[in-house]
C-alpha cells in the first residue's frame, strides 16, 4: 500500500530488479510497518516454537509433502482461517473509515489506501478464503462419503492446494512490496488497464489469481474424477450422500467456469503487458466484453460457493432430525438445475450497461426462475425438521440461522433480479447488503457448521459446546447490525466504495453497521477461542467414532480416520448406507489384507514455491527470474513423471494394529 | 497400467486418418487466404469458421475417441454439457453485445442530426457500469 509519492513514482527499470526500487517499499505509513513488525515477531516466536518443540520434521512429512486428502482438507481449512483473519481486517478497517468520514471528514484512509482495502477485502473473501473453506470441506468429507481411500489424483491435490497458497502469499507480499491494485474486486477496465493502473497493483492481482486459479481447476477436475471413477463397490448416482451431489455440481461448475476466468485475465494480461488491445477503447477493443466475459465466470461462480454449503446443511439436517432427507430427488435435481441455470443468469451483474430491454427481460426472467430451485432446497429442510426429533446441537443452530438468514438475502435477490428496481439500486448499498446476506448468511455459517459438525472425525474430540453458541450468536446478531443498515443506505441511494460523504443523515446507519462488524469480530474470536479451548480439554470432550449418530459412509472410519480411511473395501446398497451398516450390526471382519496407498512428495510443494517466484518476477518485469523460476517449473514437473516411487503397500499387520488402536480409543 | 488404457488409444490406421483430416481441414482455409480468391469477405469467414468446427470434430473422434461407448457414456455426456455451455457463452455473449453495440454507441453525424434527443453525451452515459 503505497503512498501518493509511489503512485507517481517515476517508472525506472534496472536489469536486475526490474522496476522494484527502494521507494515501493512503504516504511513511512506506521499502520503497515506495525503490522509488518507484528507479523515478524509472530513468525519468529512460531519458528522458535517449533524448533524448541522439534515439529519441522513432523511438519514436513506429514503435512506439507502430503497426498492425503484428509490432510489436505484440513490445511485448505487453516489457510480460510488465516486468510479470513486478513480479510476480515480489512472489513474493520472500511467500516471504521465510513463512520468517521461523513460531512467533510477525511476519516484516517486516503482514498488510495482505501481503495485498495475494498479490492483486497473481496479478493481475499471470495478467492482465499470462501473458495479455500469449500475446497477444504469437499476434500475432507466426499471422498470418505464414497467409500474411497483417498482422491483419484493425490499429488495434483496436493499441488492444487500450494498453488492456492502460492497465490494468497502474493497477495499479502502486495501489503509490503508496492502496493495492491486499486479497482474493485473484478478488476474492470479500462480502469484496470496499463493507461489508467500503471503501478504493480493489478499485476499482483493478476498473477495471483491466474496461480490460484491452476490450483482450483485442477482441484474441480481431481474431485470429479475421484467422484467418478472412485465411489465404492454398488454405489450407484443416486446412492450418493446429497453432499457429494453437492459436491459433483460444483466440480463440474469449476471445470467449466475456471477457464473462462482464466482467459479473461489472460487478455487483460496481454492488455497490460504487450499492448494488446482486447479492452482499451482504442484499435477495435471494447472494455465492456470483459465485463461480459467476467460475469460468465463470476455468476457460476457464486453457486460454486454455496452448492457445498447446501450439502453440508442437508447432511446436518437429516443427522440432527433422526430421519432420511426430505426429498432427496428433488434435491439433487434442484442442485443439478441450479448448475446449469446458473450459466444463464450472468448479465443481471450489469443491467444498467445498455444491453436494452429485450435482454434485460430475459435475464431477470432466468433469475427468478435460479431462486425456485434454491426454494425447493429450503422447503425440503423444513419437512426434514418436520415431526422430526430435532437435537439443537450447535451445527444444528447455525442451521436454523442459516435458513432464516439466507431467505431473506434470496428475496432481496430477486428484488435486485428485477430491471427497473436494479437500475435504482445498481452498485448501491442495497447491493453490498444482499450479496453479504447470502454469502455470510449462507458460506460462513455453513463453514461454522461444517467445522463444528465434522470437527470430531477430523480429530476425535468435540468442539465446546458454550463457546460454539457464543460463536453463533455474536456472529448472527452482529450480522444483522452490520449488514441491516446498509439495505437502508442502498434505498436512500448511497453508493458502494465510498470513501467520504457529505451527507451527516448517513453517518447514523453507518455507526450501527460498524458496532455490527465489532458483534461480528467477537464472533470470530470466540471461535477462535472455541478451537483453542477444546484442544486444551480433548481428553473430556473425546468422542466415539460416530458422534452425532451420522446417516452416511464419512461417519463409517475411526476419528480421526486411519490414513487408508476404511480397513476393507465397502460394498454399498441403497442410500444413507452406514445408517443401514448400524441397524444390521455391521463389524468389520478382523481378516485384514494389504493396502495399497500413494506416497507423499515434495513436488507439489516446490514447484507452486517456483510459481510464487514467477508470478513475483513477472509483476515486478524482473524477466531473468521469470525465465528461470518458468524453466524450474517445467523442469521439476517433467523429473516428477521419472518418480516411479509413487507407492507403497501397508501391510495387512499394520492395519490390524491400526484397527486395534481404533477400538479402544 | 490397467485394461482402459490399452482399449481407447485407437489404431494406427485411425490415427492416420485423423491426422490426413487435420491436415486437409486445415490447408483448405490457409489456402483459401493466401490465394486472395474473389469470395467475399463474409462468406470467407463463414467458410473458415465452418471449417474449423468440422476441425473440432475430427479431433473429438479421432484423437480424444468419443464415442457413446467409451467409458459408460460418460465422455459423450461431458462434451455434451461442454457444447452447451460454450453455445451458451458464445450465443448470449454475442447477443449481449451486439444489443448493447446497437443501443450505447455514439450515433453517426447524419443521425444525430435527424435525431435531435440522440445526442453523444446521452447515449455514452454509464457504459461502465456492472456491480457485484
Amino acid at each position: 500500500m503505497a503512498t501518493e509519492a509511489h503512485v507517481q513514482a517515476p517508472e525506472t527499470w534496472s536489469p536486475i530488479f526490474g522496476r522494484l526500487t527502494l521507494d515501493w517499499i512503504p516504511y513511512h505509513e506506521p499502520i503497515l510497518v506495525g503490522t509488518f513488525s507484528a507479523i515478524v515477531l509472530g513468525g519468529i516466536a512460531a519458528v522458535l516454537l517449533m524448533t524448541y518443540f522439534k515439529l519441522w520434521g513432523p511438519l514436513w512429512r506429514d503435512w506439507i509433502t502430503s497426498v492425503d486428502h484428509k490432510k489436505i482438507g484440513i490445511m485448505y481449512m487453516v489457510l480460510g482461517f488465516i486468510m479470513f483473519i486478513r480479510g476480515f481486517a480489512d472489513a474493520l478497517m472500511m467500516r471504521a473509515q465510513q463512520a468517521m468520514a461523513a460531512g467533510g471528514a477525511e476519516g484516517y484512509l486516503p482514498p488510495h489506501h482505501y481503495d485498495q482495502v475494498f479490492t483486497a477485502h473481496g479478493v481475499i473473501m471470495i478467492f482465499f478464503v470462501a473458495m479455500a473453506f469449500i475446497t477444504g470441506i469437499m476434500n475432507f468429507v466426499m471422498p470418505t462419503q464414497i467409500g474411497a481411500r483417498d482422491v483419484a489424483f493425490p499429488f495434483l491435490n496436493n499441488f492444487s492446494f500450494w498453488m492456492t497458497v502460492a497465490g494468497a502469499l502474493l497477495v499479502n507480499i502486495s501489503l509490503f512490496i508496492g502496493e495492491f491494485a486499486r479497482v474493485g474486486w473484478l478488476a474492470f477496465p479500462p480502469l484496470s488497464g496499463s493507461a489508467f493502473s500503471s503501478g504493480p497493483g493489478v499485476d499482483y492481482y493478476l498473477w495471483a489469481l491466474q496461480i490460484a486459479g491452476v490450483g482450483t481447476t485442477l482441484s474441480g477436475v481431481n474431485l470429479l474424477a475421484t467422484i467418478f471413477k472412485m465411489r465404492a463397490k454398488g454405489m450407484k448416482l443416486f446412492d450418493m450422500p446429497v453432499f457429494t451431489w453437492t459436491t459433483l455440481c460444483t466440480n463440474v461448475l469449476i471445470v467449466a467456469a475456471f477457464p473462462v476466468l482464466t482467459a479473461t485475465l489472460t487478455m487483460l494480461t496481454l492488455d497490460r503487458y504487450l499492448d494488446f488491445h482486447f479492452f482499451t477503447n482504442d484499435l477495435g477493443g471494447n472494455a465492456m466484453m470483459y465485463v461480459n466475459l467476467i460475469w460468465i465466470w463470476g455468476h457460476p461462480e457464486v453457486y460454486i460457493l454455496i452448492l457445498p454449503i447446501f450439502g453440508v446443511f442437508s447432511e446436518i439436517v437429516q443427522t440432527f432430525s433422526g430421519k432420511p432427507l426430505f426429498g432427496y430427488k428433488t434435491m439433487v435435481w434442484a442442485t443439478a438445475c441450479i448448475m446449469v441455470l446458473s450459466f444463464v443468469v450472468w448479465l443481471h451483474h450489469f443491467f444498467t450497461m445498455g444491453s436494452g430491454a429485450n435482454v434485460n427481460t430475459f435475464f431477470g426472467i432466468t433469475t427468478m426462475i435460479i431462486a425456485v430451485p434454491t426454494g425447493v432446497k429450503v422447503f425440503n429442510w423444513l419437512f426434514t425438521m418436520y415431526k422430526g426429533r430435532v437435537q439443537f446441537e450447535v451445527p444444528m443452530l447455525w442451521t436454523t440461522g442459516f435458513i432464516v438468514t439466507f431467505a431473506i438475502g434470496g428475496m432481496t435477490g430477486v428484488l435486485l433480479a428485477v430491471p427497473p428496481v436494479d437500475f435504482q439500486l445498481h452498485n448501491t448499498l442495497f447491493l453490498i447488503a444482499h450479496f453479504h446476506n447470502v454469502i455470510i448468511g449462507g458460506v460462513v455459517f455453513g463453514v461454522y457448521a461444517a467445522v463444528t459438525f465434522w470437527w470430531p472425525k477430523a480429530f476425535g474430540f468435540k468442539l465446546d459446546d458454550k463457546w460454539g453458541r457464543r460463536t453463533f450468536w455474536f456472529w448472527c446478531v452482529g450480522f444483522y447490525f452490520a449488514f441491516m443498515p446498509l439495505y437502508a443506505l442502498g434505498l436512500m441511494g448511497v453508493t458502494r466504495r465510498l470513501q467520504s460523504y457529505m451527507d451527516q443523515a448517513w453517518q447514523i446507519y453507518f455507526i450501527i453497521a460498524a458496532f455490527g462488524a465489532v458483534l461480528i469480530a467477537c464472533g470470530i474470536a470466540c471461535g477462535f477461542i472455541n478451537f483453542a479451548v477444546s484442544i486444551l480439554r480433548r481428553k473430556e470432550l473425546a468422542c466415539g467414532n460416530d458422534p452425532w449418530n451420522a446417516r452416511t459412509l464419512d461417519w463409517a472410519t475411526q476419528s480421526p480416520p486411519a490414513n487408508y480411511n476404511f480397513p476393507q473395501d465397502i460394498v454399498v446398497s441403497g442410500r444413507d448406507y452406514f445408517w443401514k451398516m448400524k441397524q444390521d450390526g455391521f463389524k468389520w471382519s478382523t481378516n485384514y489384507s494389504d493396502i495399497h496407498m500413494p506416497n507423499n512428495t515434495a513436488t507439489g510443494v516446490i514447484v507452486a514455491a517456483m510459481a510464487l517466484v514467477f508470478g513475483f518476477a513477472m509483476i515486478w518485469y524482473i524477466w531473468w527470474l521469470a525465465a528461470i523460476s518458468f524453466i524450474g517449473m517445467i523442469a521439476t514437473v517433467i523429473a516428477h513423471t521419472f518418480n516411479y516411487n509413487q507407492d507403497h503397500w501397508i501391510p495387512a499387520a499394520k492395519v490390524a494394529e491400526t484397527e486395534a488402536k481404533g477400538e479402544v480409543a | 497400467m490397467s485394461a482402459h488404457s490399452e482399449a481407447s488409444h485407437g489404431t494406427m490406421g485411425q490415427l492416420m486418418i485423423g491426422f490426413a483430416l487435420a491436415a486437409i481441414l486445415s490447408i483448405i482455409p490457409f489456402a483459401l487466404v493466401m490465394m486472395e480468391t474473389d469470395i467475399a469477405p463474409t462468406t470467407l469467414v463463414a467458410i473458415i469458421m465452418g471449417l474449423g468446427a468440422v476441425q473440432i470434430v475430427v479431433h473429438l473422434v479421432y484423437f480424444l475417441h468419443l464415442k457413446s461407448s467409451t467409458e459408460e457414456g460418460w465422455t459423450l455426456a461431458a462434451t455434451v454439457l461442454a457444447v452447451v455451455i460454450v453455445a451458451i457463452v458464445l450465443a448470449g455473449s454475442l447477443w449481449v453485445m451486439h444489443n448493447m453495440n446497437a443501443n450505447m454507441m455514439p450515433m453517426s453525424e447524419g443521425n444525430m442530426i435527424m435525431d435531435p434527443e440522440a445526442t453523444p453525451g446521452a447515449s455514452m452515459s454509464g457504459t461502465h457500469e456492472g456491480h457485484n
